[in-house]
């Protein structure tokens, strides 16, 4: 085995939460980031609007708050102990980004500026409250570029552009990973004490996305193959505000703003929904609202959009319409120019991808597949755990979009994803070099790249009667339509015989390319089938789930079941099958009740 | 529409030299370039290899040159570029697969200009932010938006000469940093900027700045490195 390295710990993935894990952990242990793009490409970038904590810059705001809108936001299925547990971490959280230099917006006195976000409420007005932390609409790519800058300033050892195929157990012990260098396709052997996943998530599963083409769940599927669970896996997010057809993510920052949603008949629509906050509603709540517009022939031309209006001349009359006002008591306007100065990516979006200028005309948007609530079981301290009692995993970790804790529940509050990966991976880093620090390096069985290369194998030797890319845009089709924002259990069967169908077909594709350097074509066809057993879980887990809760909207079973239902999934691959079970959703203080915005 | 690609190719597994192939294919005058090639890689030839992620220009990998322009092959439409399509690596790094080309020596030069934010001064007392006025942060809003593609870098011939040349994308982090009125550092890293292979190599092509798929002022900001190197003051 030429090529096999030792560190204590080991992260998978090099996004906001991987580059966290790997600056903590690098402080206490030997450390290795691995990730198959370079660090600054991964999808932490893409995030727009804003990173929450109640940090109160230009008004009263509380962590109790946070607490309760997040509680809220997930549809009482967040475990509550790690919602309270991240809303406290997340002032300081924030503070520590703005210490490592991120360039946030400033307010007039020069502190972190803020803005009003989906959710997002002062508890005793019912008013939205400025939360969301930004730095325009690019808060995202400021975070991912100021955490790979420090990891570089704390010479934090990456292998780029490694793609991490294999998870080792030896004797129910992390043991390291396997990674192919894409540069040169040789295997790798990383063997370690722990290893914190940090693999982002799903989206490329369904056929409208704001996801990367590197959001394939590797990291789900690497786990559920070596007989790890995963958790709550019938919860996705889609966000109301994609562009039309291509799905490119419009932050909710845009509604933060003042921008409000507009139905073919030219009428808002929103407060029918969500009569006291409107247009900044949790986000299953408003892409459900615009599906319903659509179905009941409301869409823009009878087509499967409507608009999202940021015009100022449309914001302000609708902000004197709301008695919208400024911190100082004043009523909310905005000029083109504000416009411009606090959304310029997305107005480049809509210039380049639709040929439309927000600032004079209305954006025709769509629900996008987004956000990946379910995942890796982990508590709040980003172990691990594989069963209903919460049994930590030795040595294995999880943070980011690729973990459940739950602090989302069945549908997560924008702004709380930025806020999970830096507080969840921080701290499991720090618990992945403390549990290195405590034990020793398992023996290293021969043959731990074995598995791998016999994935790779299957794939270069299929018969070549079906085509890969075919085969994908079929998944992504069915995903999309039936497993998708509205479900049901006959359409959902059939989708499930669908995905069952694919992936039999995928046994018969073949990988043209034989080379070693950059062979992307096989990587492609490894993402995959990936994809296609994270598919068959999420269509399952939702099957499985006979009532409508967040994110999860069944038409069979439109009430959300508390008496039945207010747990987690948890489900396993065993011998090809999937097996289900449950475990409590931890609830302190806020009893489940009727969820009105 | 009909739309003809000619798209570079070298296997050096395989090729002795490069060469172009040429595909016809159906597409949308709406289509990212970035969609073609998936075309042409799921049914015209697997081989075909390039770098994307993100697909909506915000990642920087998928930077090439298209039609003889450095853009990002996500962010250039059929409309923009017509329907005779020439797709080529980014000059000036070496190619080590079709569109995919060494990104090394570009991160290294990247890292010579200390890029991470230095001030070893203690925090506010009350542990809360260091304040910075929105005029202090406009100061350097514009450089912060660099997604390190590439694109301007292997657009200046002055970096086709020598490699040495720390290029745009390293002069435009030096930026973002020596002009945040938070950062200590502005010294050391101007003495950086300010050698041999640093903003003297810079002859105000402008290729960086047309380069630039963020829109950034490029040419402008290295002129901004330069006068505070000749008058040894920021602003």
């Amino acid at each position: 085995m030429a090529n096999v390295h030792q560190f204590e710990v080991v992260v998978v993935g090099a996004g906001g939460a991987g580059l966290m894990a790997g600056l903590y952990a690098s402080r206490g242990a030997k450390t290795a980031v691995i990730s198959k793009l370079y660090p600054t490409r991964s999808h932490t970038g893409a995030a727009q609007g804003g990173i929450s904590a109640a940090l109160g810059n230009y008004e009263e705001d509380k962590p109790e708050w946070h607490t309760y809108d997040t509680v809220k936001g997930s549809d009482y299925l967040g475990d509550q102990d790690a919602i309270e547990f991240m809303t406290n971490e997340a002032i300081d959280a924030v503070l520590e980004l703005e210490h490592m230099g991120l360039p946030f917006d400033r307010t007039p006195q020069g502190k972190i500026s803020q803005r009003p976000f989906g959710g997002h409420t002062n508890n005793e007005t019912g008013k939205p409250v400025r939360r969301a932390c930004h730095a325009a609409d690019r808060t995202g790519h400021m975070i991912l570029q100021t955490l790979y800058q420090q990891c570089l300033k704390n010479k934090v050892t990456f292998f780029d552009e490694f793609q991490v195929l294999d998870f080792i157990i030896v004797n129910g012990k992390t043991a390291g990973v396997v990674a192919v260098e894409l540069a040169t396709g040789e295997l790798h052997t990383f063997h370690a004490k722990a290893v914190v996943f940090a693999t982002g998530g799903h989206g490329r599963i369904f056929e409208v996305t704001s996801n990367a083409y590197a959001y394939t769940g590797d990291g789900a599927a690497v786990l559920l193959r070596r007989g790890l669970p995963l958790e709550d896996m019938e919860f996705f997010q889609f966000h109301p505000t994609g562009i039309y057809k291509l799905g490119i993510l419009i932050t909710e920052g845009v509604r933060g703003e003042g921008g409000i949603l507009i139905n073919g008949a030219g009428e808002r629509f929103m407060p029918k929904y969500a009569p006291s906050v409107k247009d900044l509603a949790s986000r299953d709540v408003v892409s459900r609202a615009i599906y319903t517009e659509i179905r009941e022939g409301r869409g823009v031309n009878g087509k499967n959009y409507v608009y999202l209006d940021v015009r100022p001349e449309a914001v302000n009359k609708y902000a004197a319409m709301d008695g919208r006002t400024n911190p100082d008591g004043s009523p909310y306007t905005i000029t083109g120019e504000q416009v411009l100065a606090k959304l310029p990516d997305i107005i480049d979006f809509c210039r380049v991808y639709l040929g439309v200028d927000p600032i004079t005309q209305m954006m025709p948007i769509q629900p996008t597949a987004h956000y990946t609530m379910g995942g890796i079981p982990t508590n709040k301290y980003g172990e691990v755990v594989i069963d209903g009692n919460n049994t930590a995993f030795p040595g294995l970790y999880a943070a980011g979009e690729c973990a459940c804790v739950s602090v989302h529940g069945a549908n997560r509050l924008g702004t709380n994803s930025l806020l999970d990966l830096v507080v969840f991976g921080k701290h499991a880093g720090l618990k992945a070099a403390e549990y290195a620090n405590q034990s020793d390096y398992t023996n290293l069985p021969g043959g731990t790249e074995a598995a791998a290369r016999s994935q790779f194998d299957t794939l270069k030797n299929g018969s070549g009667k079906e085509n890969a890319f075919t085969i994908s845009t079929e998944m992504k089709k069915v995903m999309f339509e039936d497993v998708g924002i509205y479900r049901s259990g006959s359409v959902m069967e059939s989708a499930l015989d669908k995905i069952m169908e694919l992936k039999e077909r995928f046994k018969e594709i073949h990988v043209t390319d034989t080379g070693k350097i950059f062979n992307t074509e096989l990587l492609n066809a490894w993402e995959l089938g990936n994809m296609l057993d994270v598919s068959e879980l999420v269509t399952v887990c939702a099957l499985n789930r006979t009532e409508s809760r967040g994110g999860h909207s069944r038409e069979d079973y439109p009430q959300r079941d508390d008496d039945n239902w207010l747990k987690h999934t948890l489900a396993w691959k065993d011998n090809g099958k999937i097996k289900v079970d449950y475990k409590p959703v931890v609830i302190t203080k806020y009893q489940p009740k009727a969820r009105v915005y | 529409m009909e739309v003809t690609l000619k798209i570079f190719r070298y296997n050096p597994e395989v090729d002795q030299k490069f060469h172009y192939e040429t595909y016809t294919i159906e597409a949308d005058e709406t289509e990212r370039i970035l969609d073609l090639l998936e075309y042409v890689k799921g049914y015209h030839d697997g081989t075909l290899s390039f770098r994307r992620s993100c697909a909506h220009g915000v990642c920087g990998s998928d930077a090439m040159r298209i039609n003889g322009k450095n853009m990002l092959a996500c962010k250039a439409l059929v409309r923009d570029v017509g329907d005779t399509i020439t797709v080529e690596p980014l000059l000036g790094l070496k190619v080590e697969k079709d569109l995919i080309v060494d990104m090394e020596p570009f991160f290294d030069n990247y890292k010579k200009v200390l890029p991470y934010f230095i001030n070893d001064s203690p925090l506010p007392e009350d542990g809360r932010e260091r304040l910075q006025s929105p005029e202090e942060r406009a100061r350097f809003d514009d450089t912060t938006k660099c997604i390190l593609c590439a694109a301007c870098t292997t657009s200046c011939p002055s970096y086709w000469g020598s490699d040495q040349y720390l290029g745009p994308a390293a002069l435009v982090a030096a930026h973002r940093f020596i002009f945040d009125s938070r950062d200590e550092a502005a010294a050391e890293r101007m003495h950086i900027v300010s050698e041999t292979d640093g903003l003297a190599r810079c002859h105000t092509i402008y290729n960086c700045t047309m380069a630039c798929p963020r829109d950034i002022q490029i040419t402008k900001a290295i002129g901004e490195l330069k006068m505070a190197s000749i008058t040894g003051k920021l602003d």
